[in-house]
């Protein structure tokens, strides 16, 4: 009888209740919220907080976008349609947009170019930026440069091969010679591309360009988000080897190398990039040969180039102190001499590190290609506030080109920091 | 017995001056002396061709002479017979004011941000995420534009706060906000003032010396003395008192509508207030994030040690957290300062006379003197961030961890 229980107790259960659901404020959606939104009382007021400003943004915003007409011709046209109401006229857009795009000078029937350089631009990246493409494909990254600049500039084929060429010979020579020395072998590399480039510079015909397959562009000529896109990939990927160099001067032993190193950065560093656009606008034709002309796009590169190099010199110094001395003596106690170990050892690792800073530095530097609008290149920015808000069809209508243009700008410099916290990811090769 | 002699003495070969790691630092060096002169003859030869091409010397005496423009915002006396000295300081004092102004908004709305992305709020976190993103990834320069337009497009015109039945109104009946830019009461100083202020003064130091004895009976004694109240009271009541006793001498001058604008009052124009406001918010963005990566970067375990301590959550921040913090927020942040006060450069792109718009744009395009004015921009630039980074350094030795 005990195994029951049947005269102590009235009800024993057999067997075990099936298991309930949790109740619903422990689970689901309903704990999401509380946890999340309403866990104590200044959170729940910080919540209604939050709802109040979303809801401002978006009902002042969605029906000034959503209501948006895309098919007039002016701006009065457009405020004849809405008829008083308050709502875009994104018409600009579908009118002006090759002008916010490529500037107002290009000719319309070449687009195709620039897209094809944009293009281009993509496959040439996509071996640099993703380690697991196979690596023959930077042959076609090395070759971009010159065919994007057939394709955007036009004129005789012959500039680019020759430039090219020059750059092969040094490549071949530099190969040579650098298993004798590698100062051996990039002093004559370096000779060798000069030499080329000389005798290629007398073999292109006077008035190559002119009877050329690409019909030639001056730069002048170049503008719109076009120009911003140009200026960032240009400067950045040629301040690459350059901040390299001054970081590696500014971690040298030789006082001179060094000095000279420290004074470029802290000089560029210290003041804004405005000042060194005015140096490229009003005061660097001065410093060139007389007889000489050199368009104003090649005298920005060049102030811009400086600029981002002495940035990214301090970023790669941050990376080159991180490693630890031992990665040094150890190079040098297995016999290499300094630049095989910079080479081989040093410089693969502190880039590594100096990745994620020197993304920043790309971004940030393609925000401020926006400032040469200030000088009077007709960039995006300088696109909206020259041409099209000054053409009597369009005075007026802000609202959609700027927005236009933080959506363009948004869209590129994200993915960029995407991108960058994804590599980061991917090259934590340490344990945490 | 062995005896060491000296090895043979080499003779000094031209080789060795390559091959040889103790003469190779010196070709080396030499090489690169050779060639920075080499560049410095050649730009300098073009320069002195250059300028002799075009009939122009190096000289600033243009600095002395009248500048012959206006500029709407001036902190000192300025017309335009002043000279361009005179200029390039108005613009100095213009950069200077809204660099400052910027870094205490920014500074404001950057730790408000980045703590509030930590924040345990789910909504609240995104809400800071998207204003973090939004701002970081599009350029400074069209954040100015468009508050600066906003300033202007869509702002009342003064003419909207006249007649019986305004279409706009004044904010407390002491603030406006037009097209123009803000106008705002300013203080009038009247006799006796002066007492009123140095009162202020020494009660800010009476109670930075309370604090300082509070914290030292503490120590000493273990007694705590109450620290809010007794501070704001010795803050602001002998202030209050000093300013009914010596009669009300400051007094408020507010704007009002006079004729077709505003008079009176303190006017900050929009382009000022575009510029603040959107290098405040754009850089806000950025200390945002240090911000958050400071607070991140204390480690759990000093919370947990501290809350096993017994320390309230309050003090956990104040004492355990925040100290630790802040070492790794400050050098980044002085840094954001220093890109506010270059950033501020843009001003020309919306006519704030900041010295890039005085100096660099419209003196220089009236006299001519490209080469000594973008020189002479430079080299304030320079000074500043110098002076930036020198107080960075000193700051960076003395929170540095001490290590044994």
């Amino acid at each position: 009888m005990s195994d029951t229980h049947a005269q102590s107790v009235a009800f024993v259960r057999e067997t075990a209740i099936p298991p309930a659901a949790p109740p619903s404020t422990a689970a689901g959606p309903v704990k999401w919220v509380r946890d999340n939104l309403f866990p104590t009382w200044a959170n729940a007021l910080l919540t209604v907080a939050a709802l109040y400003v979303i809801w401002l943004v978006l009902s002042s915003t969605l029906p000034w976008i959503l209501g948006g007409v895309w098919n007039t011709n002016s701006l009065a046209a457009c405020r004849e349609v809405l008829d008083g109401r308050s709502a875009a006229c994104f018409s600009v857009l579908t009118e002006r947009w090759h002008q916010l795009l490529y500037g107002f000078k290009y000719p319309s029937e070449l687009y195709w170019r620039p897209n094809l350089a944009l293009l281009l631009l993509f496959f040439a990246a996509a071996p640099v930026l993703f380690f697991d493409l196979p690596r023959k494909l930077l042959i076609f990254t090395g070759l971009y440069p010159f065919i994007a600049y057939w394709l955007i500039w036009g004129g005789t084929i012959l500039a680019p091969l020759v430039a090219l060429a020059g750059f092969i010979a040094g490549y071949l020579i530099y190969a040579r010679l650098v298993k004798a020395s590698f100062a051996k072998g990039f002093l004559g590399g370096i000779a060798a591309a000069v030499i080329v480039w000389g005798i290629g510079g007398y073999l292109i015909p006077a008035g190559a360009s002119d009877r050329a397959m690409l019909e030639a562009i001056p730069s002048r000529d170049l503008g719109g988000f076009m120009l911003n896109l140009m200026l960032g990939v240009t400067c950045v990927s040629l301040s690459l080897p350059i901040g390299i160099a001054l970081a590696l001067g500014r971690q040298s032993n030789l006082p001179l190398i060094k000095g000279i190193c420290v004074v470029f950065i802290e000089f560029i560093r210290g003041v804004p990039l405005i000042t060194l656009l005015f140096v490229a606008s009003v005061m660097l034709a001065y410093f060139f040969p007389p007889e000489s002309t050199v368009d104003l796009f090649l005298r920005v590169v060049i102030m811009i180039t400086m600029f981002s190099s002495a940035y990214i010199a301090e970023v790669i110094r941050g990376g080159l102190a991180a490693l630890p001395k031992g990665q040094s003596e150890a190079a040098s106690s297995l016999g290499l001499d300094y630049a095989q170990a910079i080479r081989l050892i040093i410089l693969p690792q502190a880039l590594k590190i100096s990745i994620p800073g020197i993304v920043n530095i790309a971004v940030g530097l393609f925000k401020d290609t926006t400032l040469v609008s200030v000088i009077s290149l007709f960039d995006i920015v300088g696109m909206i506030r020259g041409p099209i808000l000054a053409s009597t069809d369009w005075n007026g209508v802000y609202w959609e080109l700027l927005m236009f243009a933080s959506i363009l700008f948004f869209v590129v410099c994200y993915g960029i920091s995407q991108y960058s916290q994804w590599l980061e990811r991917r090259l934590a090769t340490d344990h945490r | 017995m062995t005896t060491l002699t000296d090895p043979p003495k080499e003779s000094f070969r031209l080789s060795m001056l390559l091959n040889d790691t103790r003469y190779r630092s010196l070709t080396m060096q030499a090489i690169a002396a050779l060639l920075l002169a080499l560049a410095i003859v050649y730009l300098g030869n073009n320069l002195i061709q250059n300028l002799r091409a075009a009939g122009l010397n190096i000289s600033y005496g243009f600095l002395g002479s009248a500048s012959n423009y206006d500029i709407n915002q001036t902190l000192i006396e300025y017309s335009s017979r002043s000279t361009h000295l005179r200029a390039a300081v108005v613009g100095i004092l213009n950069t200077l004011l809204v660099a400052f102004l910027a870094c205490v908004t920014a500074t404001v709305f950057g730790v408000i941000a980045g703590v509030l992305r930590l924040s345990p709020n789910w909504l609240v976190r995104k809400l800071m995420a998207v204003y973090v993103e939004i701002f970081r990834n599009i350029p400074v320069l069209i954040w100015i534009i468009i508050i600066f337009t906003v300033m202007t497009a869509s702002m009342p015109a003064p003419s909207a706060f006249r007649g019986e039945d305004p279409a706009s109104s004044m904010l407390f009946g002491a603030f406006a906000f037009t097209n123009r830019g803000v106008y705002v009461p300013a203080p009038v100083w009247g006799a006796g003032s002066l007492v009123v202020v140095v009162v202020f003064v020494l009660s800010i130091i009476g109670v930075f010396a309370y604090r300082r004895y509070a914290t030292k009976l503490l120590y000493d004694t273990g007694k705590l003395l109450p620290m809010f109240w007794p501070s704001v009271g010795i803050l602001l009541l002998p202030a209050i008192l000093a300013y009914f006793i010596m009669g009300s001498p400051i007094g408020l001058d507010y704007p009002e509508l006079r004729g077709f604008n505003f008079g009176g009052g303190i006017k900050i124009g929009a382009p000022l207030i575009a510029l603040w406001f959107a290098l405040s918010i754009y850089t806000g963005a950025f200390i945002a994030e240090n911000v958050r990566a400071g607070i991140q970067a204390v480690s759990k375990g000093q919370t947990e040690a501290a809350a096993a301590l017994g320390l309230r959550p309050g003090r956990v921040m104040n004492l355990v957290v925040l100290p630790q913090a802040l070492r790794v927020i400050i050098p980044p942040l002085i840094s954001q300062y220093l890109n506010i006060t270059k950033n501020s450069s843009l001003a020309i792109a919306v006519g704030y006379a900041d010295v890039t718009a005085t100096l660099g744009g419209i003196t220089l395009n009236q006299t001519g003197r490209a080469i000594e004015c973008v020189l002479l921009l430079m080299l304030f630039y320079l000074t500043i961030s110098l002076l930036i980074s020198a107080f960075m350094n000193v700051y960076n030795n003395a929170a540095k961890l001490k290590e044994r």
